[in-house]
């Protein structure tokens, strides 16, 4: 089974979000960066089946040089190659046709994305790929099972979960549930040392098309401080939260 | 030219997010001077849409499609985008919707903006403001093909009025080829979704315990609310991974928040800043939450919960 690890490379969570350039691009002064963690969890997934199934795992990258550090975090925590299409990731279609692209030429039997990204949250490039691709497609996956060219994937729904069964090749959205928090990889000493020797393969863009064009950015207002209410007069929350937030 | 939202059902019902699409999708209409056609399939009474500002709505009635299918409800919304010439396509932020998203913007080949907060800031080009970063920032987005889609986050633009009579009509597609095959389906009809939810409570580590979970379960009932819970507490197995909320759980937009015993580490709020209220009730004055929460009591939950509870109960009584 060919696999292909579909990484972001994205703010850490903790980061201060400001924006440079009259607010048209995000300040990346400062901020560290890591594996999307959606992401993470698919890759996790994806050394799970190299190493119970034989699988070879790649995974790929839309962006420029600065997001090489990322890919060869997922080569030391034990992917076989990485590859980065040399590119500004403009729009969500630029991204799910270059990775279609790779995707083709390289005959993957499962792509594994997350469902989305936690910067730009879009959660769309993983179903344009199955898409461009014609391949099958489950988002926000909790659960996969592959034997032979059978899969059987288990989907978050509102209120629930559910099992659907279908065949390779397969796109999914993943998330935590396909592996738990517990079971992601540091990479060690050893990983670090491999994956200066692993490849890292840069490829050139196919094409320019892009379907949207970002403009600039803004903050929320400040929050207002919070309204403190004594644990011995819960009456004055009840009303507060009837008359003055209309929430009850 | 039009206007086309998916109007989406369950068991017949269309769902609260079904209403505040086509509120947002009659605000897209007439800034571009358009009408507003849904979609649905097996809605027992289509026609309700006309309360929203919907004119038409194309209606499918087959038995088989009961169960949502993302590769056939792409196909469907794509053959009544074309039939109706719609420009715009408007979807909600349900689970179901956000799988056909990325489908359908594929198969259309149209431009899409996920997590819309609000009407097009602009209709030529058409702009859009969709949240990014998580909800801690806005960003403008300028849709550029000729269909164009537009996600809308849940609970931002709110459900608006504007009755008219809507036209139904029966619609039909032949079904995608579809290699993915339903084998079971486990959800909850007696407990209200997290994602569908007015209020949702929330318990964390202060609780102690899995077995103090009644205090959670009890207000939760109190509101007709939906139990949610942090990280911790599903990492330890107290609750089931599908209540966890935060950023890598599931996210809430609910109109109330309720944290109870929840710090409130930068990854859970995260994941709850689109609530519109937010209450913490925690022991720490100096717990991060409240910094987030518009609402706070600082006590033991053991003592703050069935106070709370009976004061709820007594407001219910008195304004029922």
């Amino acid at each position: 089974m060919k696999i292909l690890v579909c990484i972001s490379h994205v703010p850490d969570t903790t980061s201060k979000i400001n924006f440079v350039e009259n607010d048209t691009q995000f300040d990346t002064n400062g901020v560290s960066f890591i594996i999307n963690p959606n992401d993470e969890f698919g890759l996790t997934r994806a050394m799970w089946f190299k190493e119970k199934q034989g699988a070879s795992v790649d995974v790929i990258n839309v962006g420029d040089a600065t997001t090489e550090p990322t890919l060869r975090k997922c080569l030391a925590i034990g992917a076989d190659n990485a590859i980065r299409v040399n590119a500004t990731p403009t729009d969500s279609f630029f991204v799910a046709s270059q990775i279609a692209e790779v995707a083709k030429s390289g005959n993957y039997d499962l792509i594994i994305a997350g469902r989305e990204s936690i910067d730009y949250n879009g959660g769309v490039v993983q179903g344009i790929l199955a898409e461009l691709l014609g391949a099958n497609f489950v988002n926000t996956c909790v659960g996969l099972e592959v034997e032979g060219t059978t899969a059987t994937a288990i989907r978050e729904i509102d209120g629930g979960k559910e099992t659907l069964k279908t065949s390779l090749p397969l796109v999914i959205g993943g998330q935590k549930g396909l592996v738990e928090e517990s079971d992601l990889r540091i990479p060690n000493m050893r990983g670090i040392m491999m994956a200066r020797k692993k490849p890292l393969n840069v490829v050139e863009p196919t094409g320019n098309e892009t379907h949207t064009t970002a403009g600039s950015f803004s903050k929320p207002e400040p929050k207002g401080s919070v309204t403190l209410v004594d644990a011995s007069n819960i009456d004055q929350l009840v009303d507060l939260l009837h008359k003055e937030a209309k929430v009850i | 030219m039009s206007v086309l939202l998916y109007a989406e059902t369950e068991n017949g019902i269309f769902k609260k997010a079904a209403f505040e699409v086509a509120s947002y999708a009659k605000g897209v209409a007439d800034a571009l001077g358009t009408n507003v056609v849904a979609v649905s399939v097996n809605a027992n009474d289509a026609s309700e849409l006309g309360k929203y500002g919907v004119q038409k709505v194309l209606n499918i009635s087959n038995e088989s499609l009961n169960s949502f299918k993302a590769k056939t409800y792409t196909t469907i919304i794509t053959e009544a985008a074309k039939q109706e010439n719609s420009d715009v396509v408007i979807l909600s932020s349900s689970a179901n919707s956000k799988y056909i998203s990325g489908l359908l913007a594929g198969q259309l080949k149209a431009a899409i903006a996920s997590n819309v907060v609000k009407l097009p800031v602009s209709t030529s080009p058409l702009t859009v403001e969709r949240t990014a970063f998580t909800n801690k920032a806005f960003q403008q987005t300028v849709l550029n093909t000729d269909i164009k889609i537009i996600s809308v986050s849940s609970n931002a633009y709110g459900i608006i009025e504007n009755e008219v009579t809507a036209e139904v009509v029966d619609f039909s597609v032949s079904p995608a080829d579809d290699s993915i095959e339903i084998t079971n389906i486990d959800k909850a009809t007696d407990k209200v979704s997290i994602a569908d939810a007015e209020v949702v409570v929330s318990g964390g580590r202060g609780l102690k315990g899995p077995e103090n979970w009644n205090l959670i379960e009890d207000l939760a009932d109190v509101l007709g609310a939906a139990t949610a819970c942090s990280k911790p507490v599903s990492d330890m197995g107290w609750r089931p991974h599908d209540e966890h909320v935060g950023q890598t759980g599931k996210p809430v937009a609910s109109n109330l928040y309720i944290a109870i015993g929840i710090s409130g580490a930068i990854q859970h709020l995260a994941g709850i800043n689109a609530s519109k209220v937010k209450v913490v009730i925690n022991t720490d004055p100096e717990a991060p939450f409240f910094k987030a929460a518009d609402y706070g009591v600082v006590g033991d939950a053991f003592e703050v919960v069935p106070e709370l509870i009976e004061k709820l109960k007594a407001f219910k009584a008195s304004n029922a």
